[in-house]
């Protein structure tokens, strides 16, 4: 398995330098500069600012400045940003998505197993298709409709949580509702289907005959295999929770990583429009590994060789 | 049997442990703070690197430069100079400072404006607003590199409380730009132990009416009452949060929910302006930025003058301002907004489809026959499309002429227009200082605001005029003579409407705040009404 991964991480290599060389000329190729703005620059400004960033230089050196900045881990200075290392803007911004993806994915359990259970327990029956039909709205209402949806509801109606920010935990509850509540639809359904199968097997029956409860049957003994297909499921949860939290962000004005993702790249704020990518990139790298490697630990099919 | 539930849960483990980790180390101490206002993240709040709106408003609080502008009536007050006198020829400045001291209890001194002044002008810096400075002596040289010596520069520190000036050629405006937050005072000692990273709460020392005590980027700037400045007696709040945030509809829904104490137009959603211009707590006054666009004078058919002056007669502003802008912006009758002391702007006839059809058609296009098709080009925004829409069917109605519309984002927007690569094209101008050299000088030859081709000898000698007369009312004559040419006789500009600021607080609850013509926010000023200081 070792060598699995060290030669997973080796294949990622050169597929991150990739990702730098394209992203760098995307964003030299894209008309206009970090510093054009309504007031132009004074001429002799504008020549000191491009020398301070290193832009008077022929376009293929400042690549491979940066590549080789990269290399030792500097992201270099951002442009928009005065005074900030695109290193520390990452270093605010990642730990403040990282939370909201954790309470969304937290919620999408806490939504997703009890609906499955309760589908699967109460099959074909009013409940299955009220959890069923819930989950089919989960994944059809997009998170901008949702996110002011449960802003009105408990923000204005009911005034029972804050209306967005961070600081404090309840100012998660509702962007992490919004962003888990897609994958709780999902895990609701896969949850149903594992818990179905699992519960026609001979060995529940058995269970069932030794005269244990219901309760027992389900909790101790189907629900543990049944969970199987969510475990697995996590792992491309939680990368497309970490990805696809721009717009939450921007709903609730959560000082994360989503805003800078976009706004760099309409700034032209080189260095931080690049660095935001590369992070993304290598997190994706990361949780696809860490999914195969799961299946290995999970599935005794899965050979990781 | 089966190890594997166990073996997920041991999965799950390390997951929950890290949301307790980043719970406890992201959690904050939360004192409410005693005002949060919105305020978009900022740049920088570094005075010499500044060139916005939102880290001059910071900068403003947390420096105090020679003078400050006061935030309802405007006028220039003494601020770390405490008196000044002016040369008869208008070229030297000596200014004597007031006792003070910086956050960390080190004297204010002539020097350190000395020292910000000569780092705002070394190319090193990069300033963005150097060339502010520029009328300083030997200073363009210097910001070119021409020269490398700071002594050259004018300016002298007899002793620590004299600062004395000196200007190759008079400006008319120049305490105005005294109170701007290019040229407040920087803390010699810390920004060169510290480098860029300066202005980080741990480190930064100020010598304004508040010291940054956090800062987390998009988050929040936490400001908190400087006990050492020297009029910290008439301060009042003690704690301030200026919270950033881009998406409006979210900075409107922090504001009903009493996150935010005050919103201005970032927080306003133009969808809903009608039902809120009823509130008592919106509150709006005009702003010194004109809404206009601007002819590409190269470019036929546009560089014949009456076809500029048929398609302004062609345009009415007021079904704009009345149905697509809606927060009470007025319609433009000039380029520099009214409202400037001593200064009267240009009065334009404005709508007049008669006498556009005729320009038209002297101009060789009756009734638009013939007209090529031009493109009207925009930066990406819903209301800038609305307005261009409109005007599209008034172009049409009365002229006969089918204008193209084309959008395009911001950056490409701004570098198509400044290499003169579209017919006509948005624009819109806020003004740096109370006077209106701000908006004509962009006007000159070769400027690179300009951004219309229009060049004219004459026209630049008038600027310049204007810049070394002394005499303050022959100067707005001049300067009012600038205004007639770009707008009446060569109409390189179309003045569509002003711009308005919009700020919404609770009046009953707030005092010391007030919507104003440069959109300031003077924290030292704002109290709590319903509270006892």
């Amino acid at each position: 398995m070792i060598r699995f991964v060290l030669r997973r991480l080796l294949q990622s290599v050169p597929l991150l330098a990739g990702i730098v060389v394209v992203s760098f000329l995307f964003m030299r190729l894209a008309p206009g500069g970090p510093f054009d703005e309504e007031r132009a620059l004074d001429p002799v400004v504008r020549a000191n600012l491009e020398a301070r960033y290193g832009l008077d230089r022929p376009l293929l050196e400042q690549l491979w400045l940066y590549v080789k900045g990269v290399a030792r881990g500097d992201l270099g200075p951002s442009f928009k940003y005065g005074g900030w290392q695109v290193r520390e803007i990452i270093a605010q911004a990642l730990p403040v998505s990282l939370m909201v993806g954790l309470v969304a994915l937290a919620s999408s359990l806490l939504i997703g197993i009890p609906l499955g259970v309760v589908g699967a327990l109460r099959h074909n029956q009013w409940p299955d298709y009220a959890a069923m039909s819930l989950a089919l709205v989960g994944i059809c209402v997009p998170n901008f409709v949702l996110g002011p949806l449960l802003i009105i509801l408990f923000v204005f109606q009911l005034g029972w949580l804050p209306v967005g920010g961070f600081g404090s935990f309840e100012q998660l509850l509702l962007p992490g509702l919004t962003l888990g509540a897609i994958r709780g639809a999902y895990i609701a359904r896969l949850m149903r289907a594992g818990l179905l199968e699992i519960i026609g097997q001979d060995f529940v029956r058995t269970a069932r005959a030794k005269g244990l409860s219901e309760r027992v049957v389900v909790a101790k003994h189907a629900l543990r295999l049944a969970i199987l297909p969510v475990v697995s499921y996590l792992g491309p949860a939680i990368a497309s929770i970490l990805v696809g939290s721009v717009v939450v962000e921007r709903i609730f004005s959560i000082p994360g990583l989503g805003s800078f993702f976009v706004n760099s790249a309409l700034n032209r704020d080189y260095t931080l429009a690049m660095g935001t990518v590369l992070l993304y990139s290598g997190m994706l790298i990361g949780l696809n590994l860490l999914v195969d490697v799961l299946y290995g630990v999970l599935d005794p099919r899965v050979e990781l060789e | 049997m089966d190890r594997r539930p166990r073996r997920a849960a041991a999965t799950l483990a390390p997951l929950l442990g890290l949301v307790a980790a980043l719970l406890t180390g992201c959690a904050l101490d939360d004192e409410r703070a005693d005002f949060s206002y919105l305020n978009l993240e900022p740049e920088t709040i570094d005075p010499g690197r500044v060139s916005g709106e939102a880290g001059g408003r910071i900068a403003l609080n947390v420096f105090e430069g020679l003078t400050y502008r006061h935030y309802a009536t405007l006028e220039i007050r003494p601020g770390m100079a405490r008196r000044w006198e002016v040369s008869p020829d208008g070229r030297t400045y000596v200014f004597h400072l007031r006792p003070a001291q910086w956050s960390d209890g080190t004297p204010v001194s002539s020097r350190d404006f000395q020292y910000a002044w000569t780092r705002l002008l070394d190319p090193r810096t990069g300033a963005k607003y150097a060339n502010i400075l520029h009328p300083l002596e030997n200073a363009r040289a210097f910001n070119a590199g021409e020269i490398d010596d700071p002594g050259a520069l004018g300016m002298d520190c007899p002793d620590d409380s004299t600062f004395v000036v000196r200007l190759t050629a008079p400006v008319a405006y120049f305490l105005d730009l005294c109170a701007f937050y290019p040229l407040l005072p920087v803390p010699r000692w810390v920004v060169e132990a510290r480098g860029d990273a300066w202005i980080r709460p741990d480190t930064i020392v100020s010598n304004g009416a508040y010291v940054v005590e956090d800062w987390q980027i998009n988050r929040r700037i936490r400001l908190r009452r400087n006990p050492r400045y020297w009029n910290v007696e008439s301060v009042q709040l003690e704690l301030v949060d200026a919270v950033p945030g881009d998406y409006l509809n979210g900075n409107f829904n922090r504001y009903m929910s009493g996150v935010l104490d005050w919103i201005d137009s970032s927080g306003i959603p133009l969808s809903i302006v009608d039902t809120l211009k009823d509130r008592p707590d919106f509150h709006t006054s005009p702003h010194f930025n004109t809404f206009f666009y601007r002819f590409n004078v190269t470019r036929p058919p546009l560089d014949d003058v009456r076809v500029r002056r048929a398609l302004y007669h062609a345009v009415d502003p007021v079904p704009i301002v009345e149905h697509v802008l809606r927060a009470g912006q007025p319609p433009a009758h000039s380029l520099v907004p009214p409202g400037l002391p001593g200064y009267e702007e240009v009065r334009l006839e404005g709508f007049q489809p008669e006498r556009a059809r005729e320009l038209l058609a002297e101009a060789g296009y009756p009734n638009g026959v013939g007209f090529p098709e031009v493109t009207l080009l925009f930066n990406t925004s819903e209301a800038h499309k609305q307005v261009a829409e409109v005007i599209q069917q008034q172009w049409k109605r009365v002229l006969g002429i089918q204008v193209r519309l084309q959008n395009q984002e911001w950056k490409v927007f701004m570098n198509t227009v400044r290499s003169l690569d579209y017919d006509i094209g948005r624009g819109g101008w806020i003004g740096d200082y109370l006077d209106p050299n701000t908006f004509l000088d962009c006007f000159v030859s070769g400027s690179g605001n300009n951004r219309t081709g229009f060049a004219s000898a004459s026209y630049d000698s008038l600027i310049q005029r204007a810049a070394v007369t002394m005499n303050r009312t022959e100067r707005m004559a001049l300067l009012r003579r600038c205004e007639e040419i770009v707008t009446r006789e060569a109409c390189i500009i179309l003045p569509v409407y002003y711009y308005v600021v919009t700020n919404m607080f609770d009046a009953t609850r707030w005092g010391g705040l007030r919507p104003n013509l440069i959109n300031i926010v003077d924290l030292k000023s704002v109290y709590r009404k319903d509270r006892p200081s």
